[in-house]
Order: structure tokens, then C-alpha cells, then sequence
């Protein structure tokens, strides 16, 4: 294990110069891009470029890093240190909703939206805290590797890869489906093409390297991402306050948005019920649901897979702790940026489109509105003379843009910004190679991570132990390269339903992993019985809340006592259930979302997205109760939890390489 | 550093009391700033930050708590990295 071929630390050492020059290279490739623009060159090939040298880039580090040992290929050979783990960790856990979606979010929800950037950031306290060095120390491939050692043999590791299988490949679709969309958008492909193109870019990155290729294009994919999402609004900042700090400026505009709102209602340009004030809080979530999400989406983080096989990689124990906070630092670049797009954004279509003449839109919207990302008036607004005719049919329209009038598509945000502020195309050019990044890179992580459950764990510790090395890394690759094309396919379907369930991965993990896991290395007297009770009843109960809710929701109503949740603000149900149940449809099964009850229903008033917080308190509960009435864990058992606890010494599991 | 590593039964449960305590203590103050400061988000945005006129309410849950977080870690990292030096468990250099 200790030794490593030469020329990998070699690698190791040049890091700082290697990623250095890369950094300065891309920023030369941008501006020769300006350049070519201003010489005329046509925005399509602007696009071309943009997307063909950056996946260029990925596809040779990928090759360059391409490996025939086993534990290079699942953990990089141990030998990432801290502060660049922290920048593969940011571009794994950065996904396409995070570059493109989060700020819509927020522009959408106002307050609200909030709940997802602290649920998406606190949860790698509890990762560094109780979880991340300790799977470091105890020396694992994968994380259902601990569960098979901690609890006895191969029927907790085939709950551990149902676990991970279930909460990692709906969304990996949902990356591969970013990929194809950003694609498709930038550069006019077919969006099927796009897909399977984004296909190609995700697996030159991980099918020849493992873990050491995804490892070292997340890196520079991050660097892409991060370049990206900022510029854009470092210079609408500047432009507009003078300071190139959005975070510090956007307090302004927040400001503005307030006093607009108020004026907005006065002058009958918005209605009560169309505006939700930015700054209020609790008009799109209930105050449980707020703080449930984020507690789903913190403690989810610290339990999806693919975020912890991260911290396998580091050189120590140490290392891996400190790679936290790396990490941490990293994502929060990109989150507390994140409002700011939205505060921006809001306050120009406050006082730019709202209250203007019909006559006298803005023409970036046009643009958005042909590809049917914003409508006016109900139409999509293609160009002006579309626009007057969809309000004219509009009953006592006044002629102005009114609030309730407008409809815009959460995707627009961010990638409007760029036309926004007036800037050249080659910025937009920009954040499209940044969220096709950001999609790559998550997509390689949570392949990788299922790819790796199925051949290590499925593969080589259950049905063929004794297969050698070249058999396996080979089973590695064909396996990965099967999920991915099986998600591609998938994605190419535009499969709403997955695409909706995407969510539901950080409940899922929650529920069936956390428990589990922190117990194994906090409580020695964990029992197997106990844990594999746990999972089932964790994992099973917000499983069947998320699945009835959703897809059996006249069921739930019938049968298991749901009623309907509750409107934030009014407190009234969202749903007339008494009404409903006699509707013919009531107790139909797999209904589409028009369907009155889907997603509608539940306990507590409780979201389904949130479901984790039912299934991991019983997860905790079962743990402890069948623990404590089954035989204590063995004295060696325990003696190696000793080991886990402690950062000096061997790794508890040792692999044949 | 080079701290024999003193292996004893009392030295390593006062190891394991010590990063316990260490993590019930960083869990609270997870929890102050993930959940309770932004329980009291409608008082606290009566309150204006100067000059950069965030409401402090929503100051706390878009930065502050984040800013935070990150502080936490690399605080936690040192003080654990300094628990572990003292019981002769940290990793050798």
C-alpha cells in the first residue's frame, strides 16, 4: 500500500505548479476567445470552442491518469492531499441544480430558498465530525465495505449497496439529463445528442483512472466552475455598485427589492397573492418544513455515498479532517454567491420588466421566451408582437407588465446574467463550460460510486473472492460503463418523474445510511442485528412514505391516516381530501403530478422531500432497542472500533492491491 | 512531535472522553447556527446591518451561518489534531 509508482509523486509534488499554469492557461483560452468574438467570430463556434477544449482538457487528464492497481483505481492511492480533496469534493458535490438551478430557487422562494443553501453546506460538519475521518482510518473501498465489517458479513453490505444504488443513480440521470440540457442549449444540438455527448465527457474522465482520473478532473473541473459562476457577477456588481464583491453589495439591491415590492402593491402592478416579499420568511415553507429540509438535506450530505468515498482518498486521518473544512470552503464560494444571482436578478425584473410598456421590453428576454423559459401574459414571449397579442386576450390588461403576468423558468437566472449586465457572449460561453463542469463532475462521482459498489462489493467480496487483479479492475470498467450508458439512456428519455425524485436521494441516504454509520464508530455496543434492523426500518419507512405520498397517495388517505398538507401561509390544506377521495381518480396508483392528491398528502403536514426526518429518528430508535436486547458485539469487534477511534496505526481493513 | 504512543486503556479512554466532548460541543454550536438563530429570522431582520443593509435575519441564513460552518472545521480539525497529539495517537508527520 505505502508504495506508490515514482512518477505519481512526482505528480504529487508539482500539484500547486501543475494546477497553477492550468488556471492561467484557461483564463489566456478565455480571452483569446474575446478576442476571436470581436473579430466576428459567430457565437455558435464561440459556443463549439468553449465546450470542445474544456472537455479536451478533462479527456487527457482522465487518459494521463489512467491505472492498472487496484487501490489507485478505487482511492486514488490514498495520496490526495487535503486542500486539493476539498476541490474535488466541491466539484463531486456542486451538481448542475446547484450552478444553474440554486439561484432560481432562491429568486423564486426568497427566504425560503435559504433553507436549501444551509442544508447543503452544515452538513459537512457532521461529515468531519462524526463520520469521515473515522471511514478514513478504518480503511475502506466503499462505504457498504464498513457495513459488511462492522456488522457481520454480506447481508449488511448488500443492504448498504441497496442504499447506495437507491439514493446515487436517480441522481446521477438527473446530471447526465444537466449535461444534455446545457449542452443542447449552448451549442443547438439535438438534446438526445447532447446527451449521449455529455455521455462521452463524463466517462473519458473516470473509465481508464477510477478514482485517481475523476479525482484530478474534479479538480480542474472545479476551477472551471467556480471561474465561471463568479465572473459574471463580480462584474455586474461593479457595474453596478462600483465593488466588485456581489456578496457584500447585493444587501443593496435587497434593499431596493423591498421598497419595489411595497411600491409594486401600491400601484396595482402586483396582486397580495402573486408577490412572496424577498426577505419574509415562511411564505413558500411552513416553519417545520423549513427546518426539516434542512435537516434532511444536512444530514443526507453527510450520508450519500459518494460525498464520503471522497474522504478514502486523503494521505491520513489528519488530512482528511482538515480536507473538510477544504471542502466546505470551497462550496461555500459558490453558495453565499448564489443569492446574490438572485437579488440581482429579482431587482432587474422588479424595475425593468414589471411596470414597462409592453412596447418597451427589454429584448434579452426574447431570447429566454423562444426557448420557453419565460412567458408573458401565459404565452411564451418569442418577440414583442407575440407578447401584445398574448395580453390584449388577457381581460382588462392595462398595457404594463404586471407581476402576475410574468412566469420565468428557474434555469434563466444564471445563464441570463451575462445579458443582463450587457456583457459579450463569451462570458455566457463561459458559464455554460462552468455548469457542463459542474454536471461532469458529479456525474463521474456518483458513477463511480455506483460502479464501485457493484464491482468491489457485489462483484469481487460476494460472488467471486478470489478473482485477480486485472479481472477486476476490467469487471470495474465494464460495470461502469453500463450504468452510465444505462443512465444515459435514461436521461434521454426526459424521464420527469426520476428528474422529481432527484430530492429524494438525501432522505433516502439519511434514512438508511446515517444511523448506521455514526453508531458503528459512537457505540460499541451496536450490535449486527441491530444495525440491519435499523437500515431495514429506517430506509423502509421513508421509503414508503416517499412512495406513497407520491405515487399512492388515495392509499395513504384510505388506509395509513394522511391528511392534507397545509398551505404556509393561510394554514389552509392544500387539498379538499373529502372532495378528492370521491373523485373517480382517488385511488389511482403511479398518478402524474396533475393528479389532486400526489404529493399533496401526508403526516404531520410534512413534505415528502423531508420524509428522511420519520425514517432515521425509527432508524436510531430500532438500533438501540434490538442492540441492547441482542449479545454484545465481540471483544474483538470492539477492540477494533478502538483502532477506528484512533488516527495512529494501520488502516483496520487491510486490501490485497 | 515525536510522542511515544502510550497505549494504555486509561490513556485511551481519556482520548475518546476528551474527542466526545469535543463533538458534543462543535454539535451544538452546529445546531445554534443551523436551526435556532434562524428560529428568531422575524425579529432579527428588523435589524439593519450598516452600510451593507442586509436585514440580520437574512444575513444569518444566506452568509452568516455558513461563514460559520466553515470556521468550525478547520477550528475542529486543529483541536482534535491537538486532543489526538497529546494521547500519542495523532499520525506520524
Amino acid at each position: 500500500m505505502a508504495t506508490q509508482a515514482s512518477g505519481s509523486s512526482d505528480f504529487i509534488k508539482n500539484l500547486g505548479k501543475i494546477y497553477g499554469f492550468y488556471t492561467g492557461g484557461f483564463f489566456l483560452f478565455v480571452i483569446a476567445l474575446a478576442l476571436l468574438e470581436q473579430v466576428g467570430v459567430p457565437n455558435r463556434i464561440l459556443g463549439y470552442l468553449f465546450v470542445f477544449f474544456t472537455i479536451a482538457v478533462y479527456a487527457i487528464i482522465g487518459i494521463m491518469s489512467r491505472t492498472a492497481q487496484v487501490s489507485e483505481y478505487y482511492v486514488a492511492g490514498r495520496s490526495v492531499p487535503a486542500f486539493y480533496n476539498g476541490m474535488a469534493t466541491g466539484a463531486d458535490w456542486m451538481s448542475a441544480a446547484s450552478f444553474v438551478g440554486m439561484a432560481g430557487t432562491l429568486f423564486l422562494l426568497g427566504y425560503d430558498g435559504l433553507a436549501w443553501v444551509l442544508g447543503w453546506t452544515g452538513g459537512y460538519v457532521l461529515v468531519a465530525i462524526l463520520i469521515g475521518p473515522y471511514l478514513r482510518k478504518f480503511g475502506a473501498y466503499t462505504v457498504p465495505d464498513f457495513m459488511s465489517f462492522r456488522y457481520g458479513g454480506n447481508f449488511a453490505r448488500m443492504l448498504g449497496v441497496i442504499v447506495l444504488v437507491c439514493c446515487s443513480f436517480t441522481y446521477v440521470t438527473a446530471q447526465i439529463y444537466g449535461t444534455g440540457l446545457i449542452a443542447s442549449r449552448f451549442l443547438g444540438m439535438q438534446f438526445e445528442i447532447a446527451v449521449f455527448a455529455g455521455l462521452f465527457g463524463i466517462l473519458v474522465c473516470s473509465l481508464l483512472g477510477g478514482m485517481r482520473a475523476v479525482t484530478w478532473t474534479q479538480v480542474a473541473q472545479y476551477i472551471v466552475l467556480i471561474v465561471a459562476y463568479l465572473t459574471p457577477i463580480v462584474i455586474l456588481s461593479y457595474q453596478k455598485f462600483g465593488i466588485p464583491i456581489p456578496q457584500l453589495t447585493y444587501g443593496n439591491a435587497i434593499m431596493d427589492i423591498t421598497a419595489r415590492e411595497q411600491q409594486m402593491l401600491q400601484t396595482g402592478l402586483a396582486t397580495a397573492a402573486a408577490l412572496k416579499p424577498h426577505i419574509q420568511p415562511f411564505t413558500s415553507y411552513t416553519p417545520l418544513n423549513f427546518f426539516a429540509i434542512i435537516f434532511c438535506m444536512m444530514i443526507g450530505t453527510a450520508s450519500l455515498p459518494h460525498i464520503l468515498m471522497r474522504y478514502f482518498t486523503t494521505p491520513s486521518v489528519r488530512q482528511a479532517r482538515l480536507s473538510v473544512g477544504w471542502s466546505l470552503l470551497f462550496i461555500f464560494l459558490l453558495y453565499f454567491s448564489a443569492p446574490a444571482y438572485a437579488a440581482f436578478s429579482k431587482l432587474e425584473v422588479y424595475t425593468e420588466i414589471i411596470g414597462r410598456d409592453l412596447t418597451a421590453i427589454r429584448p434579452w428576454l426574447f431570447n429566454w421566451g423562444e426557448l420557453g423559459l419565460i412567458q408573458i401574459c401565459g404565452k411564451n414571449a418569442t418577440n414583442i408582437d407575440a407578447v401584445l397579442a398574448a395580453c390584449k386576450a388577457v381581460a382588462g390588461h392595462p398595457g404594463v407588465v404586471r407581476l402576475q403576468d410574468f412566469v420565468i423558468n428557474t434555469d434563466v437566472i444564471v445563464l441570463s446574467t451575462p445579458e443582463i449586465a450587457g456583457l459579450p457572449y463569451v462570458i455566457s460561453g463561459l458559464v455554460a463550460a462552468g455548469g457542463l463542469a459542474a454536471a461532469l463532475s458529479t456525474a463521474d462521482g456518483l458513477l463511480l460510486a455506483i460502479a464501485n459498489a457493484l464491482s468491489h462489493d457485489v462483484y469481487y467480496k460476494m460472488l467471486d473472492p478470489n478473482a485477480p487483479t486485472a479481472r477486476r479492475l476490467i469487471v470495474a470498467r465494464v460495470l461502469l460503463l453500463v450504468v452510465a450508458v444505462f443512465a444515459a439512456y435514461l436521461a434521454s428519455t426526459k424521464p420527469a418523474d426520476i428528474l422529481a425524485m432527484v430530492g429524494w436521494a438525501f432522505s433516502l441516504a439519511m434514512a438508511g445510511n446515517f444511523p448506521a454509520l455514526t453508531m458503528g464508530v459512537w457505540w460499541k455496543r451496536t450490535t449486527s442485528a441491530g444495525a440491519i434492523a435499523g437500515i431495514i426500518a429506517g430506509f423502509g419507512l421513508c421509503l414508503f412514505y416517499l412512495l406513497v405520498t407520491r405515487y399512492f397517495p388515495g392509499y395513504g388517505v384510505a388506509y395509513f391516516g394522511m391528511t392534507s398538507n397545509l398551505n404556509p401561509v393561510t394554514g389552509a390544506p392544500l387539498v379538499d381530501i373529502a372532495k378528492a377521495m370521491t373523485m373517480p381518480n382517488a385511488m389511482e396508483v403511479w398518478p402524474t403530478l396533475a393528479h389532486p392528491l400526489a404529493n399533496k398528502v401526508g403526516w404531520f403536514n410534512l413534505n415528502n422531500i423531508a420524509a428522511g426526518l420519520l425514517g432515521m429518528p425509527l432508524g436510531f430508535l430500532v438500533i438501540i432497542v434490538v442492540s441492547l436486547l441482542t449479545k454484545a458485539p465481540s471483544a474483538e469487534m470492539q477492540s477494533l472500533i478502538d483502532e477506528i477511534r484512533k488516527p495512529r496505526g494501520r488502516t483496520v481493513l487491510q486490501e490485497k492491491t | 512531535m515525536s510522542v511515544e504512543p502510550v497505549s494504555t486503556p486509561e490513556n485511551d479512554r481519556d482520548h475518546w472522553r476528551k474527542t466526545t466532548r469535543l463533538m458534543f460541543g462543535h454539535l451544538a454550536v452546529w445546531f445554534v447556527f443551523g436551526y435556532v438563530i434562524h428560529m428568531f429570522v422575524i425579529p432579527l431582520n428588523k435589524i439593519t446591518i450598516p452600510v451593507l443593509n442586509f436585514p440580520l435575519g437574512f444575513y444569518m441564513a444566506a452568509q452568516g451561518s455558513l461563514i460559520v460552518f466553515v470556521v468550525m472545521l478547520f477550528v475542529f480539525a486543529w483541536q482534535q489534531d491537538k486532543i489526538d497529539r497529546d494521547h500519542g495517537v495523532a499520525e506520524d508527520e
